[in-house]
């Protein structure tokens, strides 16, 4: 068995942004800082674990991006994951998150013997965690979500704990599957010398659109999603108030009685 | 194509706090679009929770009641919600920004190639269309999106939107018939371990935090003692949960929870951009640091610079006389 993680480069969270007419453009003096999705580090790592403890065979990572994408592809390559794709086309550009869907699982089905998808619960960008039960649906394999633990894969299951509002889950379920992780799953590893050294080192593919037969709709003119009118915060009224006293218990007070006035208690 | 849906989600027969809000937000809409509100209830043993939807001001309830739809699984409870899309063609879907909403909209999207916002925390209606606001790139920013065409599927943050309100309205639920085999379900439950008491995050109206400032796991008794005398629950800074303080569950931020109460109250946390990222939107923020320079003062509505070991027992105390507990 092969194991997909698909990830995505995001902005940097420190990254600066500035808005023109409801479009975003980065405002960084140093260049616009990009890194793999904060999320995603921990399903590279969940998949070259898979490797590791679960008997998968290769751990693949797929990335939909344009040329700058490669870099996050060469961090998972640096990690552990030994093969790297990169789908880029401009057709695919300005694809919403069904458009990218389709795009990931015609270029997963081009991989032998995958019985498990693995991603991160969202990408930082946009924050919307759509993309792996979509990529599922469009494989109709079983989606899995928010992944704090794959305890067995065997006899062709897998058992996952999920991290649910009122508590954790433990299901399991016939292989193939997609799987989203949050952090609790692991603690990614840093990417060793040598790693570094042989991601640098290695050629990615590029599938482009006509490498793959994409069931559907992808790139802006089937998105049905129209981000085109971004704003920035409302400025923020008054400043901090500071709560000033001789005691503790004079500060106490005098919070207690802002809160109080407030109507938050 | 015309109705406004909600789906509703509950726990041992009651409605969760967060379809009370997904009917609120949902009832405007479908007065702005001069359309039905309806709420979509599946589960086993559900009928008080459609009573109480009747309550809250929905105008009809299909509902599905079957013991293998008694604990949400989005492979069971999905398919049938695409059958029902398809045959009854209405506008607007919404849900909870939840574990539940979330795998049910993303799965409808890609089946009925259909639009979706996630993470609303206010809607308009202009014309035909919802226009969701939601922060997006960490926070920084506020989208203003829309779904250009089609059935439009929107989840919505938890607190973001009040909850509806008692009408006293009554009414009669469509129950379908519904004939489900447990051997079609592909995900089986083994096991399922509650959260250790407490309130969830992303339903409590308060939250004491606390961060690398607490020294260890030891400084979480003043933050929690606080926490319950308010009746809140208990959040926490990646750095403290980094540290093994305290588990992930109680992680807000970026790579956390994404949280709306009332009040914060962040105790010993500097407030890096990611933790602000998912606490920006509370109401009412109070810092607590012994750093006047610290950046969570910048966002901050009110401030005490000092030793939160010296302020959390004197407002801990404070509170408990004024709330006599
Ligand atoms: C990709 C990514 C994702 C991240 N996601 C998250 C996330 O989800 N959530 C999150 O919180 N962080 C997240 N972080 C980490 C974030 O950048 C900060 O490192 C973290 O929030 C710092 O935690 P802290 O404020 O508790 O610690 P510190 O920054 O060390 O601050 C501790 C504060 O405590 C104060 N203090 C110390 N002792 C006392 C005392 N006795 N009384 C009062 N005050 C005291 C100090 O003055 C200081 O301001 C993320 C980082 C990255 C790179
Ligand atoms: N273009 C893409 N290529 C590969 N993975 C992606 C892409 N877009 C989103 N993902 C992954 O899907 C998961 C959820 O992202 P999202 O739905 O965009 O919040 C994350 O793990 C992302 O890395």
């Amino acid at each position: 068995m092969n194991v997909v993680v698909c990830l995505k480069q995001t902005p940097s969270t420190t990254a600066v942004f500035k808005v023109n007419d409801g479009v975003v453009s980065w405002d960084d003096p140093g260049g616009k800082p990009q890194v793999l999705n904060p999320w995603d580090e921990y399903s590279v790592e969940e998949a070259i674990r898979v490797t590791e403890k679960h008997g998968g065979k290769e751990a693949i990572a797929l990335t939909m991006g344009d040329e700058g994408a490669v870099e996050s592809l060469r961090t998972a390559l640096a990690m552990g994951c030994s093969q790297a794709v990169l789908i880029s086309d401009p057709a695919f550009a300005g694809s919403d998150t069904l458009g990218t869907a389709r795009v990931l699982a015609a270029a997963i089905q081009q991989q032998p013997e995958v019985q498990l998808v693995i991603f991160g619960k969202q990408a930082i960008d946009g924050d919307t965690g759509q993309v792996p039960v979509q990529v599922a649906r469009k494989l109709g394999w079983t989606p899995l979500t928010f992944v704090t633990e794959i305890s067995a894969i065997s006899d062709g299951a897998i058992t996952v704990t999920r991290l649910l509002e009122n508590g954790k889950q433990t299901v399991t379920t016939p292989l193939p599957v997609v799987i989203s992780v949050v952090k609790e799953i692991n603690e990614p590893r840093y990417p060793s010398f040598m790693g570094i050294r042989k991601a640098n080192k290695a050629t990615i593919p590029t599938l482009t659109a006509a490498d793959l037969a994409v069931n559907g709709g992808t790139g802006a003119a089937a998105s049905k999603v129209d981000w085109s009118n971004i704003s920035t915060l409302p400025v923020r009224e008054g400043n901090v108030f500071m709560i000033e006293g001789a005691t503790v218990e004079e500060q106490a007070r005098l919070l207690a009685d802002k809160l109080f006035e407030e109507k938050v208690i | 194509m015309s109705g406004v849906w909600v789906w509703l989600e509950h726990q041992d027969s009651l409605m969760a706090a967060i379809s009370k809000e997904t009917i609120s937000a949902a009832r405007q809409v479908a007065n702005n679009l001069g359309q039905p509100l309806t709420a979509l209830l599946f589960g086993q043993d559900v009928a008080g929770v459609a009573a109480a939807a009747f309550d809250l001001g929905v105008d009809a309830v299909i509902g599905a009641d079957d013991p293998v739809l008694a604990t949400f699984r989005v492979s069971a409870a999905a398919p049938l919600v695409v059958d029902l899309i398809k045959e009854r063609q209405p506008a607007v879907f919404l849900a909870g920004h939840t574990s539940t909403g979330r795998d049910l909209t993303a799965w409808l999207a890609a089946d009925l190639d259909a639009g979706l916002v996630s993470d609303a925390i206010q809607l308009a209606v202009d014309g035909d269309r919802v226009v969701v606001t939601r922060p997006v790139y960490a926070g920084k920013l506020l989208g203003n999106i829309r779904i250009t065409e089609g059935l439009q599927l929107i989840t919505l943050r938890s607190r973001a939107f009040p909850a509806a309100e008692a009408t006293g309205q009554t009414g009669t639920a469509e129950w379908l018939t519904v004939s489900l085999d447990e051997a079609d379900v592909p995900e089986k439950l083994i096991a399922f371990a509650g959260r250790d008491g407490g309130v969830n995050l992303s339903d409590a109206k308060i939250i004491v935090s606390g961060g690398r400032g607490v020294g260890g796991p030891e400084g979480f008794a003043p933050v929690q003692a606080l926490a319950d005398v308010l009746g809140g629950a208990m959040g926490a800074s990646r750095a403290a949960v980094d540290a093994g303080w305290v588990p992930y569950d109680h992680q807000v931020g970026q790579t956390g929870k994404t949280v709306s109460p009332d009040l914060y109250i962040a105790c010993g946390i500097s407030g890096a951009i990611q933790h602000q990222a998912g606490m920006r939107t509370a109401k009412t923020i109070v810092a607590i640091n012994k750093d006047a320079d610290a950046p969570i003062f910048k966002l901050a509505h009110y401030g005490v610079v000092g030793d939160l070991f010296k302020i959390l027992p004197a407002l801990t105390e404070e509170f408990r006389q004024r709330l006599g507990k």
